[in-house]
């Protein structure tokens, strides 16, 4: 029988090569007569260009040349592509590679320096003379569309892009009906990217060759294909796209950059390979992040705490420029009933631009923001009438025997949102177990003997993971019985190579070691869309499974007929196909394609195709919805306003898990990245616009030693949209995680009536309110 | 993020850097690296020279002088938290050291780094105020030596003309019954701190004979906590003592600045004053 | 004129000479000089940690080093953890057993840093290794798979002792 690996934890196939420093991210490829990069960026917020000099700075010996917009000509004049078009923008304000005559936030690029090295082309920037012309910059969402604001373009006379709105249900009656109606108002903010391997470009433009070629770090290499040759008007066939070893990726890694266009450009001017790699620096204030939102909300509910309806209005913080479509608003709206059955909902967002960067999703994109409007409001609900947040989690859940539920709210292509499986209620009940909620009350009140506050909070969500079309695979066994399989999908750490290298494996018989596994080349696979969303295990999962489960079959029947037995009596293992109660009669898969593959003049046999091979795009044929339940323990020191997470329990469903030790580092990475969403990622920005938090010591990220130990458990309830019953994982840990940890500090801090209104939740902020809470207690 | 262009000299003696210093105007002194280094990646700093004192002998090391201890400026932090003369006289000096940077940060950092880069919420100038340490420039008319109150001009501006080289501080040892408490306030581990309290307390016969407060983060510069001093001398190391020198704390000038408010400064002195009192009283005996 | 610098240095128990600008980080020189791109630079100002090798046995931030102060001391990389003979070490074992790295960029400075850590604690708490390694930023893993693996290695070279 063939070695099971669907479900096994795995150890990846990807470590050993990375454990001993032979990666091999952009920054680590080097070729022949390679020039460097760095580039000009914008020092203020908003103004106009009214010139540029290089002259100083073409002086500098090992500087080759200063390139600005004016120097790309003509047919290089255009803004960049819009990547997700949509109807509700009304502003469709992309950039230009490189800065035509206006700049609309800080780390916008103006020009950009070829030099020998890297150090010679920092040492030109500063010598770059630019006249800039100052114009007044929006910050504020809150204000932004006041009369007297000023605009983040000079040309437009609103600083809104456009709206939004998810609406289904009758909402009025709902709110006629309810018993009760209560309110919140909250700003959430999540920071940036943060990978630690920053973006990079290298651009080799080789007319008489290969033509144009960019090894970048990249979620999504296809789409940069796409939207760089029709920037340009070549055939995509001359532009090849890699992404080699990424490291890390999280959402801002998935757009189409103006550097992957300026370096594009520079190496076709300069006739020679040229690099790019961002640094820290710029990594602040050029990679797209996801910045504020403001939710105004009001709830209707029964007495009993069953949720009639939600509505109100949400104020989205866009950015200067919409490089992304509005991928960001709309996935905060699809979530929003949450896990719950609320029958009516309406909510509108204004999307607005600001003189900061550009906006784009990061882990979970508006998922966190979505569900966290929603826990927070059945928050409020649970508070407001005094019954333990569980049990009104428990009251309004959507529940097993609804699914399919279909919410109301529409999927990013329109398609209507529909649960497609899975146990809500029985996963809270798994996570209250794992994180001794029902005997938390002794602790608290043991701990707030001794001066300690102590505090839990719960929190569910679902996520739309998996998002369709298609991301294919190739499998084909070559003559040395080798198989090489490749994929579009690029991997950031996610661990592709090991989920497809098993599937592959254990579907067509051979050994995980003979797989040769490639991906995220464009000139290697035909088509691919990129990892983002979750969607990587639940599109090329089920391709693998099927690309290699049909050269099986193939190698099967002409095995069947060179061995002379039936096909139901073969087996194929470790590459060898078998006649089961025959021992002696094989044929190895290698050899199999030799006969699929024969020399000029020789025949390949009837009724068979050449090559022993298979492509499949088999995927999911809707969103499979995965869910989690998390709670979280804190304790907060009211001394200080410090938090510290002490325990953290996640239970999460996203079906069959194809390799459960990844599953479970996605779960604890995400967590971890929502609790600094929850806690310490900040990106302050002045009434200026100029950025603040620029380096490690003013942008918190979370680190080892603030973290809390995330238990987690599993349930797997297999999703019917696709062959392998997988849902997507990738984000399910960070979705839930901001509004679990806030429900705990306010339930540590009850006794001061402390209502959270802003994450992330600051020490300063909290003391704020504990004092507010003393002074108020003491009247 | 490369630094500009500099001249880099490694000179082997305290005065051949002296010299050096006399004759580049625009020098500037690499100890650790652990500020500078990424100030001059980020060209916040573009000098045309660096001095690099790491081949310089004989001003790194502890040496006990009995009634002092001398640390010779290029000593490194990590250096400092694996002596022993330094944990049995002066043991507030690791327990500060860990919440500095990280193991490798200290791995390099340099106590005369630290007392340089000056940065008003830096552990070391803190514990440094607390001892009224004295430190040891070196300049071309020779070496002079300056209280540790003088020390700080201005907000991260040590009173060190540009010839000159901070060589070494010689830190008092408290005899006695004392103990010692350090306790501060950061975001994360490693992180400077927002604000940190240091105390030390001699205590005879159930009364406190001697104390010392000092805190940092608060102000552009360490701030002693003289009133609070003056107060618990005479008084019993107890709760209501500790509150009392609390809410001095509290009353002290605080700096703002984009991330915090003077107020929340305020309310964290108070705070940490009071635990590090707690702390040094919990742990006499020691020889702090 | 550039200010240059002959150096020598011995890294993973190769001698190298090498003329190199001054200005130019032990990182950099590493990695583009030397071609040993297993060490990375994540931030360039001391913060992230991904940089780190060791220096005489020291973990340090090669990031915040110039390359002209490595003259005449050893150095060791992430290249150099594993036997000649290419095994890994029992840290990147252990680092591959728990699940330890996702995209990998942050774990050549965390493997140097434990590397380091364990040799001078070899007994330490969870809470230990956190606060060690609370100079090393991982984006992907939320820290558990690595502070598993070195607890795995203090663990059985406790039992070995
Ligand atoms: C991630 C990280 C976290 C950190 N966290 C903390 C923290 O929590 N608390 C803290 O206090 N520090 C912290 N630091 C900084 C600390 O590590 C530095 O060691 C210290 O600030 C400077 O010491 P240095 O020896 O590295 O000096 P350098 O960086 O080499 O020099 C600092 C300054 O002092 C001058 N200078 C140095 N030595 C002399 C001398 N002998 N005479 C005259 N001038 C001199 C230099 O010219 C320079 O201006 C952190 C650093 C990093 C990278
Ligand atoms: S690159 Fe050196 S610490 Fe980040
Ligand atoms: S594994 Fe990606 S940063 Fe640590």
């Amino acid at each position: 029988m063939a070695v099971r690996y669907l479900g096994a934890e795995v150890q990846r196939m990807e470590d050993p090569r990375l454990l001993t420093g032979h990666g091999r991210y952009v920054d680590d490829i080097t070729m022949e007569g390679m020039l460097h990069a760095a580039f000009l960026r914008a020092p203020m917020a908003h103004a106009k260009i009214r010139s540029i000099d290089p002259s100083r700075a073409l002086a500098l010996p090992g500087v080759h040349r200063v390139i600005t917009h004016a120097d790309l000509g003509a047919k290089y004049s255009h803004r960049m592509n819009q990547l997700y078009p949509a109807p509700v923008i009304e502003q469709n304000k992309t950039q230009y590679p490189l800065a035509k005559d206006e700049v609309c936030y800080v780390g916008e690029a103006v020009a950009v320096v070829v030099a020998d090295s890297r150090a010679i082309a920092e040492d030109a920037l500063a010598l770059i003379d630019v006249d800039y012309e100052a114009l007044p910059a929006v910050v504020n969402i809150m204000t932004a569309l006041e009369d007297d604001a000023p605009l983040a373009h000079a040309d437009t006379t609103s600083n809104l892009m456009g709206k939004m709105r998810s609406s289904f249900g009758d909402i009025e009656d709902s709110f006629a009906k309810a018993d009760h109606v209560f309110s919140a108002a909250f700003m959430q903010h999540r920071g940036g990217c943060h990978s630690m391997e920053t973006r990079g470009v290298i651009a080799r433009d080789d007319p008489w060759g290969d033509g144009l070629t960019l090894w970048t770090s990249a979620q999504s290499p296809y789409l940069i294909r796409r939207a760089l040759a029709t920037w340009l008007d070549e055939s995509e066939e001359r532009v090849r796209v890699i992404a080699p070893d990424v490291g890390g990726g999280f959402g801002p890694k998935a757009g189409f950059y103006p550097e992957e266009v300026a370096i594009s450009l520079a190496a076709r001017i300069m006739k020679r390979p040229v690099k790019w790699i961002e640094d820290r620096r710029e990594h602040f204030i050029s990679t797209t992040t996801q910045r504020d939102q403001h939710w105004d909300l009001e709830v209707a509910c029964t007495a009993e705490g069953k949720i009639l309806g939600l509505r109100g209005t949400v104020t989205h913080e866009n950015g200067a420029y919409i490089p992304y479509g509005i991928l960001l608003p709309n996935s905060s709206l699809t979530p929003l009933p949450g896990a719950y059955s609320i029958p009516a909902i309406d909510v509108g967002v204004d999307i607005i631009f600001t003189n900061t960067v550009p906006n784009s999703p990061v882990r979970g994109a508006g998922r966190p923001c979505g569900i966290y409007a929603v826990e927070r409001m059945v928050q409020v609900v649970s508070r407001e009438l005094g019954i333990d947040p569980a049990e009104v989690r428990r009251r309004n859940y959507v529940r097993a025997d609804q699914m399919p539920y279909e919410t109301g709210a529409k999927l990013r292509g329109g398609a209507p949102c529909i649960y497609d499986s899975g146990d809500y209620e029985a996963l809270l009940e798994k996570v209250l177990d794992l994180s001794d909620y029902h005997s938390f009350k002794e602790r608290q009140a043991a701990a707030r003997a001794e001066g300690r506050y102590l505090g839990i909070g719960v929190s569910s969500c679902i996520e739309d993971t998996g998002m369709g079309p298609y991301e294919g695979t190739t499998v084909r066994v070559e003559s040395s019985g080798k198989v090489a399989v490749r994929t579009g999908a690029a991997s950031q750490g996610q661990g592709h190579q090991t989920m497809i290298s098993m599937l592959v494996a254990e579907n067509l018989g051979v050994k995980p070691e003979d797989i040769l596994f490639e991906s995220a080349d464009t000139a290697k696979f035909s088509h691919g869309i990129g990892t983002i969303g979750s969607r990587v295990a639940a599109n090329v999962g089920p391709s693998a499974h099927d690309a290699a489960s049909q050269v099986r079959e193939k190698a099967l029947k002409l095995a069947a007929e060179v061995l002379e037995a039936s096909e139901a009596d073969l087996d194929i293992e470790d590459g060898v196909v078998r006649v089961n109660g025959a021992p002696d009669l094989s044929i190895t898969l290698g050899e199999l394609a030799v006969q699929l593959t024969p020399m000029s003049a020789m025949r390949v046999p009837t009724g068979f195709d050449p090559v022993l091979e298979a492509t499949s795009f088999d995927g999911s044929s809707g969103s499979p919805i995965a869910c989690g339940s998390n709670v979280a323990e804190v304790e907060v020191d009211p001394g200080t306003g410090e938090v510290k997470v002490l325990r953290y329990s996640v239970a999460h469903d996203c079906g069959v898990m194809i390799n459960p030790m990844v599953v479970h580092g996605q779960i604890v990475g995400g967590v971890v990245h929502g609790i600094g969403n929850a806690l310490f990622e900040r990106m302050i920005y002045d009434d200026q616009g100029q950025p603040l938090t620029m380096n490690y010591g003013e942008y918190l990220l979370p680190l080892a030693s603030e973290m809390p130990r995330v238990d987690v458990t599993h349930m797997e309830t297999p999703s019917p949209l696709n062959s392998l019953g997988v849902k997507g994982a990738g984000e399910g840990g960070t979705i839930p995680a901001a509004a679990a940890v806030v429900a705990a500090i306010e339930n540590a801090l009850t006794e001061f009536g402390v209502e959270i209104d802003y994450y992330p939740v600051d020490p300063q902020y909290l003391t704020e309110l504990i004092d507010a809470g003393s002074a108020q207690a003491a009247e | 993020m490369k630094p500009a262009p500099f001249t880099y000299h490694d000179p082997t003696t305290a005065d051949e850097a002296v010299a050096l210093l006399a004759t580049h105007e625009d020098a500037k002194i690499l100890a650790g690296g652990q500020s500078l280094m990424p100030m001059l990646n980020m060209r916040f700093v573009v000098p045309d020279d660096v001095i690099d004192l790491n081949r310089i002998d004989g001003i790194a090391g502890i040496r006990d002088a009995g009634e002092s201890i001398e640390i010779g400026a290029m000593t490194r932090q990590r250096d400092l938290m694996r002596d022993d003369v330094i944990a049995t006289k002066a043991p507030i000096i690791p327990a500060a050291l860990h919440w500095v940077g990280h193991f490798q940060t200290r791995n390099r950092g340099t106590i005369g780094g630290s007392l340089c880069h000056l940065d008003p919420a830096a552990e070391l100038p803190c514990l440094m105020a607390l001892y009224d340490a004295e430190l040891t420039v070196q300049g071309p008319d020779g070496a002079r030596k300056i209280p540790f109150a003088e020390w700080p001009l201005a907000y991260m501006i040590p009173s060190i003309g540009p010839d000159e080289l901070l060589t070494g501080v010689s830190v008092p040892h408290w005899g006695g019954n004392t103990g010692h408490g350090f306790v501060e306030f950061s975001r994360r581990h490693g992180d400077f701190a927002i604000v940190a309290a240091a105390a030390l307390l001699t205590v005879d016969a159930g009364k406190i004979t001697r104390a010392a407060i000092s805190i940092g983060g608060a102000d552009v510069r360490p701030i002693r906590l003289t009133e609070a001093e003056t107060a618990l001398v005479g008084a019993t190391p107890d709760a209501g003592t500790f509150k009392a020198a609390a809410e001095i704390a509290r009353g002290i000038e605080a700096m703002s600045d984009a991330y915090v408010s003077s107020a929340y400064r305020q309310r964290l002195a108070a705070t940490l004053v009071e635990r590090a009192l707690a702390a040094a009283a919990s742990n006499l005996n020691g020889s702090a | 004129m550039a200010d240059t610098r002959d150096i020598e240095m011995t890294v993973n128990g190769e001698s190298h000479a090498a003329n190199v600008e001054t200005r130019t980080s032990l990182g950099d020189f590493l990695r583009h000089g030397l071609g040993l791109t297993g060490t990375h630079m994540g931030c360039e100002h001391g913060v992230c940690g991904a940089c780190t090798v060791m220096v005489d046995g020291e973990a340090v931030r090669s990031c915040l080093m110039l390359a002209v102060q490595a003259n005449g001391h050893e150095v060791t990389t992430v290249e150099g953890l594993a036997e000649d003979d290419g095994t890994m070490s029992a840290l990147q074992e252990a680092f591959w057993k728990h699940h330890g790295l996702q995209c990998g960029f942050c774990t050549p400075g965390m493997l140097t840093s434990l590397t380091a850590f364990l040799r001078d604690n070899p007994d330490p708490s969870e809470r230990d290794v956190r606060e060690a390694i609370s100079g090393n930023i991982c984006r992907c893993t939320g820290y558990q798979g690595i502070v598993d693996a070195a607890l795995d290695v203090a663990k059985t070279m406790q039992k070995g002792s």
